[in-house]
């Protein structure tokens, strides 16, 4: 080998030397970043379940605040829908309260329509009688009617018993007379435990225009069906009483002065023949 | 809604208002007043009718009669009738249903009780 060739070998060498080096160094800092980037990898690692935690714990209690309040509001809408329905039965109970009151006024305004159509005396006693058995929902009763002269009171129609069999009664005198004296309404207390007296009825309602006696509404035994008085019975009998007594009274003056019309106009026919 | 044409065979004329009054309130209906089983026999044979209320007790003709009048027409066989009546025993709804009516009821009457079964005759919601 010649030293031309000798020099032109080690250069060769050295160049080769050169790049393995610089391949080296290039090796090292690929592991050195390999290194950092590992080590850049465990902290993240270790510090996304913090991350998510605290977030998670965020939302947690987001969602907790929430779910209160929508608790809250189901609570409140529960107590409304508790106010509602019971808004609602009273509302029910009230339209029943009405729906009844309604009906015992129609069957009141019925009634009087029905005792004053009439100027005849024995219409007006059919009709009282009617309106007894039908809306009161008696089955035994008798209208007694003051004599003031005599001041005894008698029968002058029934039902259910033989007008005969009522005894008249003196004024002030037992409960019928009592009643026909005082004014005030008479009611056994016991409905169920009464037993039938002629001279001791079951109710007893004085015929009253203002506080002027005319007669007594008396009676004896209810309907099979009717076992008890309701609330409004009490105030229907004193109602319906009130329009009898005048329904009684203008037929009776009415007969009277047709009465005393006809005995007039026979005089003056007698006069003028 | 044509008017539904109730007959009432009544002889009281305060219980034919009572009865007519509470059954106005139901607005389509078209109401015809007989005295007795005759007279409603007499306005049944002259137009239709799809409900009738009838009394027990009436002159002339009672309500059973009636009924039963009622039933052997083929036009009537399956026209609704309610009794209404002072006889509350058993034995008399017994009688009046087995005759051909479809309801019962007693008095004193209260209108409610008149309008729930005539809306349920009439099939009115």
């Amino acid at each position: 080998m010649s030293r031309e060739e000798d020099k032109g070998m080690h250069g060769r060498a050295e160049e080769f030397l050169q790049v393995f080096k610089k391949g080296a160094e290039f090796t090292q800092d690929l592991m050195r970043e390999n290194e950092r980037l590992r080590y850049r990898i465990i902290e993240l690692e270790e510090s996304l379940p913090n991350r998510e935690g605290a977030s998670l714990g965020d939302e947690h209690t987001r969602l907790s605040k929430r779910i209160e309040e929508l608790e809250r509001e189901k609570e409140e809408i529960l107590n409304r829908i508790k106010q509602v329905e019971a808004e609602n039965q009273n509302f029910a109970a009230r339209y029943i309260e009405i729906e009844e009151e309604n009906n015992n006024l129609a069957n009141l305004y019925i009634a009087s329509y029905q005792l004053h159509s009439t100027l005849d005396f024995k219409e007006v006693l059919q009709i009282i009688t009617e309106i007894i058995i039908n809306l009161i929902g008696a089955e035994e009763f008798s209208i007694m009617l003051l004599d003031e002269k005599t001041n005894e009171i008698q029968a002058v129609a029934c039902e259910g018993i033989q007008r005969e069999n009522i005894p008249p009664v003196k004024l002030g005198r037992g409960v019928i007379g009592e009643v026909a004296k005082t004014g005030e309404n008479f009611f056994v207390e016991d409905v169920s435990g009464y037993v039938q007296d002629l001279e001791n009825p079951m109710v007893c309602i004085p015929l009253k225009i203002k506080e002027h006696v005319i007669g007594v509404l008396v009676i004896y035994k209810l309907l099979v069906q009717k076992t008890t008085f309701a609330a409004v019975d009490y105030e229907l009998f004193t109602l319906l009483a009130g329009h009898a007594a005048t329904a009684i009274f203008s037929s009776r003056l009415y007969s009277d002065s047709e009465r005393k019309l006809s005995t007039i106009q026979g005089f003056i026919d007698l006069l003028t023949k | 809604m044509p008017p539904y044409n109730i007959l009432i065979v009544e002889d009281s004329p305060t219980m034919r208002q009572l009865i007519s009054f509470a059954l106005k309130r139901l607005r389509v209906v078209r109401i015809v007043e007989a005295n007795d089983g005759v007279d409603g026999l007499k306005k049944l044979s002259a137009e239709k009718f799809d409900l009738i209320f009838t009394d027990i007790n009436m002159p002339i003709m009672d309500g059973l009669k009636l009924v039963s009048l009622v039933r052997t027409d083929s036009n009537y066989k399956a026209t609704p009738i309610v009794v209404i009546t002072t006889e509350g025993a058993q034995e008399d709804r017994e009688r009046a249903l087995a005759l051909g009516a479809n309801a019962y009821i007693t008095k004193p009457i209260q209108p409610n009780n008149i309008l729930d079964v005539a809306r349920k005759l009439l099939k009115i919601a």
